[in-house]
């Protein structure tokens, strides 16, 4: 879709100067509200305010223990599965708080796929992995399920490098590839959103940048949330980024304005490697 | 706040003083055009366009330093407006060095011949010219938006004399047509030193942009 992709760089360009909240005419996809998280004693997301828009990749970096991934956490609930937690404030998912009581979090998790930092197929067939998430959702149709094995295998660019071997056993994959099987895997419940938690710190650089093809090319159908590390990355892939530091989100702004000509000292002082 | 890149500081550092060393190069070369001028020295003015290769092979060598320094550090934000803004102001200072050698090839033309009248106008642009390149290179050092600012302040006070001492050479001219040869090198002269400031005001907008991140049009 041409005409899209130039819409939204033309957008990119006349925000630049603004915060995001205020001028982006595409949905929120996420919108958390004063979110704070403890452990135990320990305040590891303080008041923490951010809109996530769809159809964007939203990057989020910062140093090691600054929250970055309890945040990430915090967005398909997986958080909670550690028993000290305490959370406060809300995360509105399409409009409804997902950290309410009767909010289900099976429902949550069949609209949020999650690709974490090491690749982790199922010990079974390449064709199993993907298939399994649908198999779960109660989908039985042989049919139905070679289509949708391979219509994500194919969204994760990586079915003309398995099509043949479909029955073979996922860790014959090369760390590239298993990543990549690991989002088609995601994709197959059909998303809306995918979270990547640090998707390509395991992987070479080839890998690495085929992954963030692959992103590019998802964001016209999803919503991505990426913890990076890699800060050229975020710079190469994101519409918007988000810096966390000591649990807090010190600027959160477009990518082309968080990379050129950040606001805060602190931005500055980290992406330029000045510490952390 | 703890510095992880002593290296990369370091370099930036190193690229700096190569820019400070171009600037004096072309500061020495502006100096001895107006005295090979004055004096009718032609030695000093071959000189000068002798060591104008010294200039180019250091605006060279600026550019490569720049382009590794980019290549090696992925630099974002201030660090690569800072790399950026050496590479421009580099190209700034070596055209102010053609402009110096443009003088002394003119002061070869009109060689030993007395000048034709004073020459203060053009003797108070050039002082201009060159408090403003040593401003603008303190400016650059010190990201000092104060000297930046006056600089083109002072480039209005140089466009006045500009416009004045042509008004004067071209009713001299008119009076004293034999001399119509000398009389327009003069003009070239004065020309030459109108662009000298003109780059110099260049060098302070980038100092602008290296410090806010912006652009700004200094000459309005």
């Amino acid at each position: 879709m041409p005409a899209l992709a130039e819409n939204n760089k033309i957008q990119v360009f006349t925000s630049m100067e603004e915060a995001p909240k205020n001028v982006s005419t595409k949905k929120v996809v996420y919108d958390t509200k004063d979110l704070n998280l403890w452990y135990g004693d320990d305040h590891a997301l303080k008041n923490i305010n951010l809109s996530i828009y769809e159809n964007e990749v939203t990057a989020i970096i910062g140093p090691s223990g600054c929250g970055k991934s309890t945040y990430i956490k915090t967005l398909n609930r997986m958080v909670e599965l550690i028993p000290v937690v305490r959370i406060s404030g809300e995360i509105l998912y399409r409009e409804r708080n997902i950290l309410e009581r009767t909010y289900k979090v099976e429902d949550l998790r069949t609209k949020v796929g999650m690709v974490f930092q090491k690749p982790n197929p199922f010990p079974k067939s390449i064709y199993e992995n993907v298939a399994y998430g649908p198999k779960i959702h109660g989908i039985r149709d042989k049919k139905t399920l070679d289509e949708i094995v391979e219509k994500s295998l194919k969204g994760a660019a990586i079915w003309d490098e398995v099509k043949d071997r479909l029955n073979e056993n996922a860790y014959g994959l090369s760390g590239g590839q298993q990543q990549r099987l690991c989002i088609a895997r995601a994709l197959a419940i059909e998303p809306d959103v995918i979270l990547m938690d640090e998707p390509t710190s395991a992987l070479d650089p080839i890998s690495t940048l085929k992954v963030e093809e692959l992103v590019q090319e998802l964001k016209k159908d999803f919503s991505i949330i990426i913890v990076t590390h890699n800060m050229q990355q975020a710079a190469r892939i994101s519409d918007k980024t988000a810096f966390f530091l000591s649990g807090e989100v010190v600027e959160f702004a477009q990518t082309d304005k968080i990379f050129s000509n950040p606001s805060d000292k602190r931005t500055e002082d980290y992406i330029t490697g000045r510490f952390g | 706040m703890m510095v992880v890149r002593e290296k990369f500081e370091e370099e930036l550092n190193q690229l700096q003083h190569k820019l400070i060393e171009l600037g004096n190069l072309a500061s020495n070369a502006l100096t001895n055009s107006l005295v090979a001028l004055e004096n009718g020295d032609i030695e000093l003015a071959l000189k000068i366009m002798e060591d104008d290769a010294r200039v180019n092979i250091i605006e060279e060598e600026i550019n490569d330093f720049a382009i590794l320094l980019i290549a090696k550090q992925s630099p974002v934000a201030v660090d690569l407006r800072r790399i950026i803004v050496a590479i421009k102001i580099a190209n700034d200072i070596e055209r102010i060095a053609d402009f110096a050698v443009n003088i002394a090839k003119s002061a070869i033309r009109i060689g030993k011949e007395p000048l034709v009248k004073p020459i203060e106008h053009i003797k108070h642009m050039h002082r201009l010219t060159l408090q403003m390149l040593s401003l603008s290179l303190e400016a650059f050092g010190e990201e000092d938006l104060t000297k930046a600012k006056k600089i083109a302040e002072m480039d209005d006070e140089v466009d006045d004399l500009y416009g004045q001492t042509i008004r004067d050479l071209l009713h001299l001219n008119a009076t004293q047509p034999n001399q119509s040869s000398q009389i327009t090198q003069l003009l070239f002269i004065c020309r030459y030193l109108e662009r000298a400031a003109d780059h110099t005001t260049n060098i302070a907008e980038n100092v602008f942009y290296l410090v806010k991140g912006k652009r700004y049009d200094l000459n309005n």
